[in-house]
């Protein structure tokens, strides 16, 4: 129990963003277990309009990295921020400010998406007073974020906080350029943009919104948690300046490469395929520099549960940032692009490295904002193998469905005409596409077991008084 | 290495002015944005028709869109044709579908010739699509019939019985008549549609009498058919 820490900061938003953070993540990988089975099993779209692959998929997009990955950024950052600047943060109201105007923006997502109101801009889906809305969250929250640094007690910035500043100033260009559009009546806009220039708009954003949102925002969790967890100082404070710059400078370029072989022009996707074979080293940097920091520690892995699941983050985060430019590559990128192997590069991303890592970091708050134990630690645990092995299973999947299929639309028959149809490479994907819904299943009931020991500990804390003790308790340190 | 000496102490400078920080990220994170989109606004390879204006419809003065003829070059899409498109947004087609046909051997065999960039100008937002769970469609206008379509929208498998999609029975039940086409034509006008007062006027009266299902078979049977490409034609170095 930490009462001067309860005493000194706000903890309180930061719960409610972990405890939500939790609910997302059952949410976001519940619908994409659905659709998943529904590629898998077509008559699970009941000939519903609401709940139809083309509508729910935005959902699911949408509910994992704005719901689950918002929440869990905005408390790890919050919590961070206010730990490695030893104040507390600027001002309470924006903070909750931030907090009910994010989750209104998720309950209006979940109601407009599977209505089918959208602007149909991947990844930016929702329709533009959902978009103004985020703008004015987003800079709330950034303007907390920057004003609780600006009145910090420690001399220097700590390097999490420099990844989740470059985030907010990324997210916040990304999300107004993308977003213009004009609108016909409250449910319908036209983006300004038409064709190839709202294509390369739309990949800029689209990219980054991994780049930033999903990789900077997130090494800044792994950068505050990793050594914390571990108890050790994070390995190379210069690697970590070298790649932070590389990666601010560098990440923006790659959007481009979504677009080689289309109607862009050739000079603008190679310029986006070449830099992003060059982002190999900087990535590379932050899983080394965050792995290393467990040199000399590495019997922690043995007892330690929390700290497997960011070592494992870190693993699949070194692995699908060799992917992601290995697939930029102009010959890999015309056998990939249009297939599953896209899909598995995305979740071997966002089920291995970003809710990983965050799973990671909530355990880690939870316990130090509740001020008491997990709940049960032997579910961490499980959650950790059902998590990893969901994954695994789930990328390996999309692996050999992604090839196959890039290989059969391109194989010709003895007599040089196309060997197959169409049809038949989508009836070739079909087991494939069953052993995605089981290992997305796998990954959502590790999901589950989370949300269990999550809203168990709450209660734990509650009737221990935990809670109240820290906040009440003359303050010791 | 003095240099590295001088950028350590910059760093360090950076670590503890928030500003200068901000300043700083604010400029390199702005660099790749800029090079890699302006110049798709300002250079006129870009879009192929700068060198063919022959891909584009020439409308003289009086014409409407229904006087455009397959292969007259891209022209704004009708009302029926728009309400479609509409539509297939929001029933998050792309998600499943491609419109960008890729120079390739095997997909100049299976779809037809490689798609132009002039050839979405109008189309906001863009849907080239990032994934094929089902084929693509930059070509898919005149390849079926339109009874082919309705079929198909509303029991995928009774046509194609490997298909994992959705059926679309509600399609055929619901009217489009009264959607304001008239406010959605103005809006692609002030983005640089170029509709006419004549188009906008009767935008509302060619919606009389017809479902979302004829909407989306305009619009399907329109793509790919507006321009007529020259196979031996170079458009894109």
């Amino acid at each position: 129990m930490d009462a001067a820490a309860e005493q000194k900061y706000n903890f309180a938003v930061v719960r409610w963003f972990t405890v939500m953070a939790t609910v997302y993540l059952v949410v976001g990988a519940l619908v994409g277990v659905y659709i998943a089975a529904e590629l898998a099993w077509p008559f699970l779209n009941f000939d519903l309009p609401y709940i139809t692959f083309g509508r729910l998929r935005p959902l699911h997009t949408n509910a994992v990295i704005f719901a689950f990955g918002g929440c869990a950024l905005m408390a790890t950052s919050f919590y961070s921020v206010q730990r490695t600047c030893g104040v507390k943060l600027w001002s309470d109201k924006l903070a909750w400010f931030v907090f009910l105007g994010w989750n209104l923006i998720i309950v209006s997502a979940v109601i407009t998406l599977p209505l089918g109101i959208t602007s149909g801009k991947e990844y930016a889906e929702l329709e533009w007073p959902i978009d103004l809305a985020i703008a004015v969250v987003w800079l709330a929250y950034s303007f907390n974020f920057i004003m609780t640094l600006a009145t910090r007690k420690s001399s220097h910035i700590y390097v999490s906080n420099w990844f989740f500043l470059g985030m907010m100033v990324m997210i916040t260009y990304l999300h107004v350029v993308n977003s213009l559009a004009i609108p016909v009546d409250l449910f319908r806009s036209y983006s300004v943009f038409s064709g190839v220039q709202d294509a390369m708009v739309q990949w800029w954003w689209g990219h980054n919104a991994v780049g930033f949102y999903l990789t900077a925002g997130f090494l800044g969790i792994m950068y505050y948690f990793v050594p914390k967890q571990a108890g050790r100082p994070v390995y190379s404070y210069r690697l970590s300046v070298i790649h932070f710059w590389a990666l601010m400078f560098g990440y923006v370029w790659l959007g481009a490469h979504h677009l080689q072989y289309t109607a862009l022009p050739d000079w603008t996707g190679s310029l986006g395929a070449a830099v992003s074979l060059a982002m190999i080293i900087p990535s590379w940097g932050g899983a080394v520099n965050g792995m290393m920091t467990l040199s000399g520690a590495w019997d922690k892995l043995r007892t330690d549960y929390i700290l497997r699941f960011m070592i494992m983050s870190l693993a699949f985060y070194a692995m699908s940032t060799f992917e992601g430019p290995v697939m930029s590559l102009k010959t890999v990128n015309a056998l990939s692009h249009y297939t599953d192997w896209t899909v598995g590069h995305v979740h071997s991303g966002a089920l291995g490295w970003v809710a990983m890592v965050a799973i990671g970091a909530i355990y880690h708050m939870m316990m130090r904002t509740f001020h008491t134990e997990m709940w049960s630690l032997k579910l961490i645990n499980a959650h950790f193998w059902t998590a990893t092995i969901g994954a695994v299973i789930y990328v390996v999947a999309m692996w050999v469905s992604g090839i196959m299929q890039g290989l059969m639309w391109r194989a010709y028959d003895e007599y040089g005409t196309l060997a197959y149809t169409f049809a038949e490479s989508v009836e070739a994907m079909h087991p494939y596409y069953a052993m995605r819904a089981v290992g997305g299943a796998i990954f959502l009931l590790g999901a589950v077991m989370m949300l269990i020991n999550v809203l168990m500990t709450v209660m734990k804390a509650s009737s221990e008084g935990s809670l109240q003790q820290a906040r009440t308790a003359a303050a010791t340190a | 290495m003095a240099n590295e000496n001088q950028s350590v102490s910059f760093q360090e400078k950076m670590e503890k002015n928030i500003w200068l920080l901000l300043i700083l990220l604010a400029l390199s994170l702005s660099v790749g944005g800029l090079v890699e989109i302006v110049p798709l606004f300002t250079m006129k390879s870009t879009m192929e028709h700068n060198a063919a204006p022959e891909l584009v419809w020439q409308r003289q003065a009086g014409q409407t869109l229904h006087d455009h003829k397959p292969g007259d070059g891209m022209r704004p899409y009708t009302a029926l044709e728009l309400a479609g498109r509409d539509i297939y947004l929001r029933e998050g087609c792309y998600t499943c579908h491609s419109q960008m046909v890729r120079p390739f051997r095997d997909e100049k065999e299976r779809y037809g010739h490689y798609s132009l960039a002039s050839e979405s100008m109008y189309d906001h937002p863009f849907q080239w699509g990032s994934k094929r769970t089902g084929p693509d469609f930059a070509r898919l206008g005149n390849k079926y019939s339109d009874d082919w379509h309705r079929k198909h929208l509303r029991a995928p498998r009774s046509v194609v019985p490997e298909s994992v999609m959705p059926n679309y029975p509600w399609l055929k039940d619901n009217s489009v008549e009264g959607k304001d086409m008239a406010a959605r034509f103005s809006v692609m006008r002030l983005i640089g549609v170029p509709y006419t007062d004549e188009d906008i006027a009767s935008a509302n009266a060619e919606m009389a009498g017809k479902t979302e299902e004829d909407a989306m078979v305009a619009y399907l049977q329109v793509l790919g058919t507006m321009a007529k490409l020259d196979e031996n034609k170079v458009y894109r170095e």
